[in-house]
């Protein structure tokens, strides 16, 4: 049996703008167990980063989570007190950040950064904490780390920094790992390099990885789980080979449809899907994408429930109505307890 | 794309070197060599494709072609025409014969002017419609590019990414191109919405018969627009090929490694990363050969 690692549950967040509230997460709900690599793909204003921040407790004002709970091994984490969060943040819980540049202090000595969370968190003296650095950025592949520790950040490539960061967020262990966009700023060449990383860090049992991405490849290459998604709402969830082989959700066969395929090259036309996303200060009641749906039909004007597709699979679509059950939410989303009445 | 269609591009040894800094006299002391000596043909009609890493220069080549630098070396020839030496006046025909797309539609548009001003902004420079007839022409360019003549008096702001895009295609055909520089064009655009661009630009191609420059990192979007494809490294071309030869039959070590990066949407497909850690030290570059009909390589 998996360890429940961390459970999120009917999450909303807002945004206060001038033009109303942007509901950025409109009722999420997942989990990621112990050891596990979980993908969250979705595209901009999809709501994966908001959630990914919300689980750090990053949301900051006009920001707000206005429902829901985030448990991580069955503590709630919503309310902590800030300082009870600076000794989970960083150290059982890290993240990374898509852009490299500029999470790191320019002025500092990568040595000095590393030590400081390597001290804070656990404890060791200075000696000792260089050479726990070391045998980290080591661990990443940067080569002469004994010289690396005394440079500063801008004597490092991208791909280096990327490293440096995820050296870091590893240095305490941490027990979930989000990594929000990694490898976006990075050229394709120093992304493999990072995902050879992550490859690595799935066969590690003790961290467990939620790699925020929009792209389908970076998902099929280095994650066991997949939640898809779109306009601030899960559309669809299941194992790499239910959403790559069997996916149900018109939205996720969309996106799959939508990458030219590598195999057979040819010319044949791109499979687009038309429209564009929803505008999240004032989002359609129903389907957030019945709007661009090829399978719309007038019940999509009502929220479907999850519908449970097979074991860990799951589609929010009419269309799985016929063949499968809705599921069961333990969870508070009263809508969806709604949409089924 | 037939071979016996004519030239339009023709890129002659291009090199474009920036000074970094100089000494006290003011000699430069150290160049930073972004293009050193790149030459590829452009047939008219087709899409050639430039891709490479951050830093290999593939930009630099397609602002050269659209003299927004002076080269330091070279010559671009446009429709058999030497561009290379003209002076601003005497480039302006070309400047409209040449358009361009950049890849990020929130900075390329500027913001005070609604969308019949951006689009007719460059049919003003060029003495193209007036008054009524332009704001039609303005209208059916956007329908042409799937936004609504509703659209006309609208600003930037109110569009989303992919279209702005679209504003910025319209912009560039307003005045009727031969050869559009795509640069990154569709990179800043949501997943789902690329297709739709790329599928418009092969539209619009086919319609007025474009010839493209599609500058890209995204190497499986190269493939599919591009019917030729180059691959630059370190400011010079180390393999040109159509571009399904280069994706099935990558000779150069360098376009191995690159394609072999690619992750596949696929979590069942096998591929095995080919690395490439040799790089090539300055003054060692070598020439392209044609080691097969149409497949060109930069090898020893």
């Amino acid at each position: 049996m998996t360890e429940r690692l961390l459970s999120v549950d009917g999450l909303r967040v807002s945004f206060r703008t001038r033009d109303g509230d942007n509901q950025a997460v409109r009722g999420v709900s997942f989990h990621i167990d112990a050891g596990e690599t979980v993908g969250i793909v979705g595209e901009s204003g999809s709501g994966k980063s908001v959630t990914a921040k919300a689980i750090m407790s990053l949301i900051q004002p006009p920001g707000e989570i206005i429902a829901g709970s985030i448990e991580f091994r069955g503590e709630r984490l919503n309310d902590l007190p800030e300082k009870t969060w600076r000794k989970l943040r960083g150290n059982r819980i890290s993240m990374v950040f898509q852009d490299p540049m500029t999470s790191l202090n320019p002025v500092k000595r990568i040595g000095d950064q590393m030590t400081e969370v390597i001290r804070r968190h656990r404890g060791l003296k200075a000696d000792e904490a260089l050479a726990e650095a070391i045998r980290l950025l080591r661990e990443v592949g940067i080569a002469d780390p004994e010289r690396r520790v005394r440079q500063y950040p801008h004597e490092f490539s991208g791909g280096m920094r990327q490293r440096v960061m995820i050296a870091m967020a590893l240095s305490c262990s941490p027990e979930l790992l989000i990594a929000d966009e990694p490898t976006t700023a990075l050229d394709v060449t120093i992304q493999a390099q990072i995902l050879e990383l992550f490859k690595q860090l799935k066969a590690n049992p003790d961290t467990a990885v939620a790699l925020i991405t929009h792209d389908l490849g970076v998902v099929a290459q280095v994650c066991t789980r997949v939640i898809v998604m779109y306009g601030g709402m899960i559309m669809e969830e299941g194992t790499v080979e239910d959403i790559f082989y069997r996916a149900q959700h018109p939205y996720t066969l969309g996106l799959l449809r939508s990458v030219p395929k590598r195999a057979g090259g040819g010319r044949e036309r791109l499979i687009a899907i038309e429209g564009t996303p929803p505008d999240l200060l004032d989002p359609p009641p129903g389907c957030p994408f019945m709007e661009r749906c090829p399978h719309a039909m007038a019940k999509c004007a009502e929220l479907p429930p999850m519908f449970h597709i097979g074991p860990g699979h799951r589609s929010l679509c009419w269309l799985a109505e016929d063949d499968h059950p809705p599921e069961k939410s333990a969870s508070g989303d009263v809508r969806h307890k709604e949409a089924t009445l | 794309m037939s071979n016996d269609s004519k030239i339009l591009v023709d890129v002659r040894n291009l090199k474009k070197h920036f000074v970094k800094s100089k000494d006290l006299l003011g000699r430069p002391s150290g160049v930073l060599k972004a293009v050193d000596g790149v030459s590829f043909q452009i047939r008219q009609g087709e899409t050639f494709g430039l891709v490479g890493e951050s830093g290999s220069g593939k930009s630099t080549v397609g602002r050269c072609l659209l003299r927004l630098y002076d080269y330091t070396a070279g010559e671009v020839r446009f429709d058999g025409q030497n561009i290379s030496s003209l002076d601003e006046k005497q480039l302006k025909p070309f400047r409209r014969k040449i358009q361009s797309i950049f890849q990020d539609p929130y900075s390329s548009l500027n913001p005070g002017m609604n969308v019949l001003e951006l689009i007719g902004e460059p049919m003003n420079i060029h003495g193209l419609y007036s008054g009524d007839e332009r704001k039609e022409a303005v209208a059916a360019l956007l329908e042409r590019v799937g936004l609504k003549r509703e659209h006309l008096y609208r600003y930037p702001h109110e569009f989303s990414g992919g279209q702005r895009q679209r504003i910025s295609i319209a912009r560039a055909l307003s005045v009727r191109p031969d050869f559009v520089v795509c640069d990154e064009p569709i990179s800043a655009l949501d997943v789902s919405v690329q297709a739709q661009v790329v599928n418009m630009l092969e539209d619009l191609q086919a319609e007025f018969g474009l010839t493209y420059l599609f500058i890209a990192h995204d190497l499986s979007m190269v493939r599919h627009i591009s019917d030729r494809i180059g691959v630059m490294y370190k400011g010079r071309l180390v393999e040109v090929a159509d571009s399904d030869e280069l994706y099935d039959n990558p000779l150069h070590p360098y376009t191995q490694a690159l394609l072999s990066a690619i992750p596949v949407p696929d979590p069942h497909a096998v591929s095995e990363r080919i690395v490439w850690t040799d790089a090539i030290a300055e003054g060692e570059a070598h020439e392209l050969r044609e080691v097969s009909p149409g497949h060109f390589v930069a090898l020893p």
